[in-house]
């Protein structure tokens, strides 16, 4: 049976691990060929352990797995001259490119907005902000120029909708690539390019459960913050995956400046 | 093997349009299909509603797809004939696994000089229909701990419009319908979603009527000369959407794939959307 997303390419920020490379894992199922790229180190204001370039020859292994094909690349989403190059490399290789999946982040605690340091708010929002539309400038003239259409889905968070306290530059950085998913979705609209955002609850990948993460969300304050309305404590990374596929596919032709959350009603509380 | 082989869905408004597309989309993925429509005229509405031959259409098309089909001739504005048609479709399917609250009609009129009957046939139909729907099939799938209910609103459910009050009114009702819903059945394993579409190409919205609502100061104007009005809300440049991808979404938001999403508006409204927040 012919996948969804046939002799489709594919762009992936952040593929080395988590919801990055399960979305890569994902699309190919469906049949696209992927273009995988991840800054593979460590930045000094992540308190985590940040994913490797074994990370990333892992997602490349799964996804050949599926007799696809994919480039994958360490490249820094704050490097628009990298990103820029991937995406001339990838295209050339495999031919053109239909869908984005801009997923790369990172995610700090802080005890409060007017206490965070500087260097921990510029680096999230070079990251989750500026690394986004970096990512979309690179990719965006490669879609345009092949006017095959295509589908953007940037990940953002339910702190992409609601205000959290510890996470302010978190939250700005995901707040900010909503607005600006809905004014590309209006800009590319004439090129049949759509633009969408989902936002995942807490997700079951290496970013969110690790010793780092569970230090903050020991706390009755911060466990209540994190409480999901469906009876499920984390969502699984191919729950963000199904989405991205269903926004990247045609069945989603018309579905464009949407935010998807897929939070086991974490918003609706 | 098909998504839904086994399931059973629930449409109200199924004899033609969206409901009727909804039907055909879930038996082509394997779902047994029942659906409710009034198959009459409501005199505040301007255009032809369906009839019972448009209902018999449905059941013969679902048929044609070997899925088993009940279709049922009920009024969402009564509960009691709303409680049958589930029961029926329980008894003769088996299950009730989907609810599309799909049924709608649509007319017009200003705040200042609309009508009682007007306001209240719609408030009934579009907004208590959809209570009646959930009210109807709750209580089985809460016992039953699984169940996918989508609503339909629209983007009259997001933002103001004039001439149609009434209509934005009980759509955005929906959605807080739907969203509190959502909260109360989580827990029984039960998601509660929403639809919100832009213009669809169905006979509700492709209607003398409704041309003369988009073209005020023409005399009679036709399809051609209606649609570059319709396009001018939809940033991708299409008058309407199918009635199919309406069906999509409603398809997925009922898939095991969208397991985890609940309380949720989605557009289907070619980009219309975009610049609002909601």
């Amino acid at each position: 049976m012919a996948g969804r997303l046939e002799g489709k390419v594919a762009l992936i920020s952040g593929a080395a691990r988590g919801q990055g490379r399960s979305h890569a894992v994902r699309l190919a199922q469906e049949g696209a060929d992927i273009i995988a790229f991840d800054v593979c180190q460590q930045l000094p204001t992540v308190g985590y352990k940040m994913a490797t370039p074994e990370d990333l020859k892992e997602t490349a292994k799964q996804v050949e797995d599926l007799d696809r094909r994919i480039i994958a690349r360490e490249a820094d989403v704050r490097d628009g001259a990298a990103v820029r190059a991937l995406v001339e490399e990838g295209v050339a290789e495999l031919g053109r490119l239909d869908i984005v999946s801009a997923n790369a982040g990172i995610a700090t605690f802080v005890p409060n907005a007017w206490e965070m340091e500087d260097d921990v708010w510029e680096e999230t929002i070079a990251v989750n902000l500026t690394g986004v539309w970096k990512t979309l400038k690179a990719a965006i003239p490669a879609m345009i120029d092949a006017g095959n259409g295509g589908a953007i889905v940037i990940t953002s968070s339910t702190a992409g909708i609601k205000g959290m306290a510890g996470i302010a530059h978190y939250d700005s950085s995901k707040h900010g690539v909503v607005g600006l998913m809905r004014t590309l979705a209006i800009e590319l609209a004439p090129h049949s390019i759509r633009v969408n955002t989902v936002h995942p609850t807490g997700v079951n990948t290496p970013m969110v459960v690790n010793d780092y993460m569970a230090q903050f969300l020991s706390d009755d304050f911060a466990a209540a913050n994190m409480m999901n309305l469906l009876p499920v404590e984390m969502v699984e990374a191919v729950d963000i995956s199904n989405a991205v596929l269903w926004l990247a596919s045609d069945e989603a032709r018309y579905v464009t400046g949407t935010c998807l959350p897929v939070d086991a009603g974490f918003l609706q509380k | 093997m098909g998504r839904f082989d086994g399931k059973v869905v629930l449409i109200t408004g199924g004899a033609r349009g969206q409901g009727r597309s909804h039907a055909l989309k879930f038996a082509s993925e394997g779902a047994d299909v029942a659906f409710c429509d009034i198959a009459a005229q409501i005199d505040t509405v301007p255009y032809p509603m369906a009839r019972s031959a448009d209902l018999e259409e449905t059941v013969k098309l679902v048929e044609d797809l070997d899925r088993r089909c009940v279709g049922d001739v009920a009024d969402v504005r009564d509960l009691a004939q709303v409680q049958a048609f589930v029961d029926r479709a329980k008894t003769e399917l088996g299950r009730v696994d989907f609810l599309l609250a799909n049924a709608g009609i649509f007319s017009f009129g200003t705040v200042a000089e609309l009508d009682s009957t007007t306001w209240q046939d719609m408030i009934d139909t579009n907004l208590t229909g959809v209570f009646h729907a959930m009210r109807a099939v709750l209580p089985t799938m809460i016992e039953q701990k699984s169940g996918r209910i989508v609503a339909t609103s629209s983007m009259a459910g997001k933002l103001g419009f004039p001439n149609v009050g009434h209509y934005v009114a009980a759509k955005w009702g929906v959605i807080g319908l739907a969203k509190s819903a959502a909260i109360e059945v989580a827990a029984h394993g039960i998601t509660v979603n929403v639809v919100c579409p832009t213009n669809v190409a169905t006979p509700m919205i492709q209607n003398p009527a409704a041309y003369k609502l988009f073209l005020p100061d023409a005399e009679n104007p036709t399809l051609e000369e209606a649609a570059p009005a319709f396009q001018s809300l939809n940033p991708i440049p299409v008058p309407w959407v199918e009635p199919i991808d309406i069906s999509n979404a409603m398809a997925f938001l009922c898939s095991d794939e969208a397991r985890y999403i609940t309380g949720e508006t989605l557009a289907v409204a070619a980009g219309f959307n975009a610049s609002n927040a909601g």
